[in-house]
């Protein structure tokens, strides 16, 4: 079965899927949309009380969470909506001075 | 052993089914296939099946009910006409580029306006490039036999394309003939079950249907499908080879009746392909070289063999049973001309649209058509070259 | 099983990053929560409206879905989701999947996938009982086309079909009622949700939706901040104005039973609401405060309506 990261714009046509089907998950994360982001946001640990409370809110699932406690962003991924920073109660996600 | 039997078209299609008992049947009556689907309720209501029977709210749905079945890793079928066909024009096209061998039965029948339920092929002609296969009957016989190739056609793994199979509305589907059926378990048999690779259901991995294509994959992925209706022509014959081994009845793209030597032939479809013939017994008792080619499948177009058999033939006439509104002929024309294009010694062609929202075809119209070859055999000179026959005029 | 929003962001996730939906989009956040109130053991297959969750949720060859996918056209999901919950019961019975293996058929759209053109598909759906559940992620107006009205779109929002100017104050007519209509149909399980607070609101209406044999719907609030104009990371105060003005109650049916799921501490004016959103501007220029009280009059009116039928 012909893998999503095997596929790309330089294959002939006879190297793609039949009716462009996918076999496997999340093939999406291959793609970085991180790209894309104008602001970052930017997490102080120190402030954080581990509410989770902004991980249900990120559209983009860049806020991983593992055994109950959000993780550092996936600026991979993260567009930089800003809606995480008005989720934290306690102003525990900024805006990142940008340079 | 066969079974002799004297059904109607629709009964006919209506028992393969039952034969090869699908998976999911979703359905929305429309004159003159309505029957298809009634005749299976009651299958389903004696327990004689057990296909899960949708009885869904339009065509529209019945064909996406259709692809989420066959997505989802079994064989679906339905069964339209006209408007319902029409109906589903944005499905099939979705049905064919996604690449799901959904078997579709349609009893072929004008379209509006005005509001018209008799035969022709204005539903079916609409959507010959929807990518769906197209087998057409000229009687209830073929149109069972067709069901019976149909599955494994559409299913082959260098194929896996929508196919329609084309009955003529009421004239087939409606009339009774004797036909023989094939035993269950023999139709069972050489159907086969069906095992997708890839499904919706699979355990061991997800599959997603239907992208967004963007400028760099849609054109391979139109090449691709593409390929497979070219690839389709050897599948047809390969299952019409395997058919005639298994009950004795032979199949190709067309039947070629008394090519041979012609000098003069119509190409023409469905169950005017029988009056043509008729047409032609009488002629050759007079001396007339006279032939028939009845295209069995449209999609794919058999050009390259079309244009074999028509090769040293001096005059043709393309019977088209719908109008194209082109203002040069109609759709079988364009392909049987498109076909000679390369000839060197390419026949001539006329175009006749005839027997349009069922208006009669008889041996004598079909003679006035071979009068007429003969004439442009004889002269060189074509006349009109797209006309209609059969209308009143002034 | 309590609600513990730290239990589920610990799931593993179904929808992915690396989709194509805007920065901020609510359907992003919507689909995530979807697929955590389908239990981790359970698979699902997804049938989806064309639209933007479908275009960037699945651009070729990049799906964002962990489970099985079907996109086929704008107007059929409901028709597609049948034919997989049928394909999935005759399987089910052939013994083609195991006893054991539970699959869940949802179906989702956004209101132009839902309330409009595939309105017929999702009643059909639902008249005939298919065990599915329709997720609505309404946005209020077609917006992969460019923010067009649609019958879900509110009086006097602008939208590119229904522009404010000298002569037009933004559309004309209400928002449909979409989940009244579903409601009359008899589903066994209806909703209203929207995106706020730790989304156990969400969380419990769309596990039970899936968990309730029957055709199912939840209809999800889901801002849109290019079609709605406002920044990005108001996501939340939008919705929290939403529910707290009455705009968008939050309500379930079950069985033809109301029940309220939450009511303001108090019940603010609609232009709480209005004022957050560009497409609502113009309702607060010079002449046209009336359209703010006829706003407000038509709320009232609904609120009272719902609350007699919570009763």
């Amino acid at each position: 079965m012909l893998s999503a990261s095997e596929i790309n714009e330089k294959i002939a046509w006879q190297d793609m899927t039949t009716g462009c089907e996918i076999y496997e998950p999340g093939t999406s994360r291959l793609t970085k949309t991180g790209e894309w982001r104008s602001r970052t946001p930017q997490w102080l640990q120190d402030k954080c009380k581990q509410c989770v409370l902004c991980a249900p809110f990120c559209p983009d699932a860049s806020i991983p969470v593992k055994d109950g406690k959000r993780e550092d962003f996936d600026y991979d991924h993260c567009k930089g909506c800003g809606i995480c920073i008005n989720a934290c109660p306690f102003d525990a996600i900024v805006w990142k001075e940008e340079a | 052993m066969s079974i002799r039997e004297r059904l109607s078209g629709n009964e006919a299609i209506a028992t393969a089914m039952r034969q090869i008992n699908p998976d999911v049947f979703a359905m929305f009556p429309i004159t003159p296939s309505t029957e298809i689907p009634q005749y299976y309720a009651q299958y389903v209501a004696d327990g004689r099946v057990d296909t899960e029977f949708i009885t869904v709210e339009s065509e529209h749905s019945s064909l996406s009910a259709c692809m989420g079945a066959e997505a989802a890793g079994v064989r679906a079928v339905t069964a339209t006409s006209s408007a319902g066909l029409s109906f589903m024009n944005e499905v099939l096209y979705v049905a064919a580029s996604s690449r799901l061998p959904i078997v579709l039965a349609v009893a072929c029948r004008a379209l509006t306006g005005p509001i018209n339920i008799n035969h022709d092929y204005s539903d079916s002609m609409a959507e010959r490039d929807s990518g769906f296969i197209q087998i057409y009957a000229e009687n209830n016989q073929e149109v069972y036999d067709n069901y019976l190739q149909a599955h494994r056609i559409a299913e082959h793994p260098d194929v896996r394309l929508p196919l329609m199979i084309c009955e003529d509305g009421f004239i087939t589907s409606h009339a009774i003939e004797n036909i023989e059926l094939e035993e269950d378990d023999a139709v069972k048999k050489f159907v086969g079950e069906y095992h997708p690779g890839n499904y919706l259901l699979k355990k061991e991995n997800p599959l997603a249907v239907g992208p967004y294509g963007v400028s760099n994959y849609y054109m391979e992925a139109r090449v691709a499908q593409a390929q497979a209706m070219k690839n389709a022509k050897k599948v047809i014959l390969d299952v019409a080879a395997d058919f005639e081994k298994t009950f004795g009845r032979s199949y190709s793209f067309f039947e070629a009746y008394k090519m041979d030597d012609a000098e003069v032939a119509m190409v023409i479809m469905g169950s005017s392909a029988g009056t043509a013939k008729a047409a032609v017994d009488k002629l050759r008792a007079e001396g007339v070289k006279a032939g028939v080619i009845k295209i069995r499948v449209f999609r794919p177009f058999p050009g390259e063999e079309l244009a074999a058999v028509l090769k040293g033939v001096k005059a043709v006439a393309v019977m088209d049973k719908s109008e194209g509104f082109s203002a040069c002929g109609g759709p079988l024309f364009a392909e049987t001309a498109g076909a000679c294009i390369n000839m060197p010694d390419r026949p001539l062609m006329a175009d006749i649209v005839f027997g349009l929202g069922g208006r009669d075809f008889t041996v004598e119209a079909a003679l006035s058509v071979f009068d007429r070859l003969k004439n442009i055999a004889a002269t060189g000179e074509v006349g009109e070259l797209y006309t209609h026959m059969g209308q009143r005029e002034r | 099983m309590a609600y513990n929003l730290k239990q589920e962001m610990n799931k593993p996730e179904r929808f992915h990053s690396g989709h194509r939906l805007c920065a901020g989009c609510g359907a992003g956040i919507v689909c995530r929560a979807m697929m955590r109130a389908v239990n981790p053991e359970d698979q699902a297959v997804i049938c989806n409206a064309t639209g933007c969750l479908e275009v960037s949720s699945f651009q070729y060859p990049y799906t964002a879905w962990e489970d099985s996918y079907i996109h086929t056209a704008f107007e059929n999901a409901s028709a597609t989701a049948s034919g997989v919950e049928a394909a999935y019961k005759i399987m089910k019975k052939k013994g083609k999947i195991e006893a054991d293996r539970n699959i869940k058929i949802l179906a989702i759209g956004g209101d132009g996938g839902t309330y409009d053109i595939g309105f017929q598909s999702l009643s059909g759906a639902l008249e005939r009982g298919h065990d599915f559940t329709y997720f609505c992620y309404d946005n209020n107006a077609y917006m992969n086309t460019g923010t067009q009205r649609s019958s879900a779109t509110p009086r006097f929002a602008s939208a590119t079909t229904t522009p404010s100017g000298v002569e037009s104050v933004g559309k004309k007519q209400n928002q449909k009622d979409l989940t009244q209509i579903v409601v009359m149909h008899g589903a066994p399980y209806v909703a209203q949700t929207t995106l706020f607070g730790n989304m156990k609101d969400f969380h419990e209406k769309a596990h039970r939706a899936i968990y309730t044999e029957g055709p199912t719907f939840v209809n999800c609030l889901t801002p849109c901040p290019r079609g709605w104009n406002y920044p990005a990371e108001d996501l939340l105060k939008i919705c929290k104005a939403a529910i707290d003005t009455c705009v968008w109650p939050l309500y379930e049916v079950v069985n033809g039973e109301y029940r309220l799921t939450y009511e303001p501490k108090k019940k603010l004016p609609v232009e709480e609401f209005m004022k957050l959103q560009g497409r609502f501007k113009h309702c607060f220029a010079k002449g046209n405060e009336w359209t703010i009280e006829a706003a407000q009059e038509y709320v009232d009116k609904k609120w009272e309506e719902l609350l007699s039928k919570c009763n």
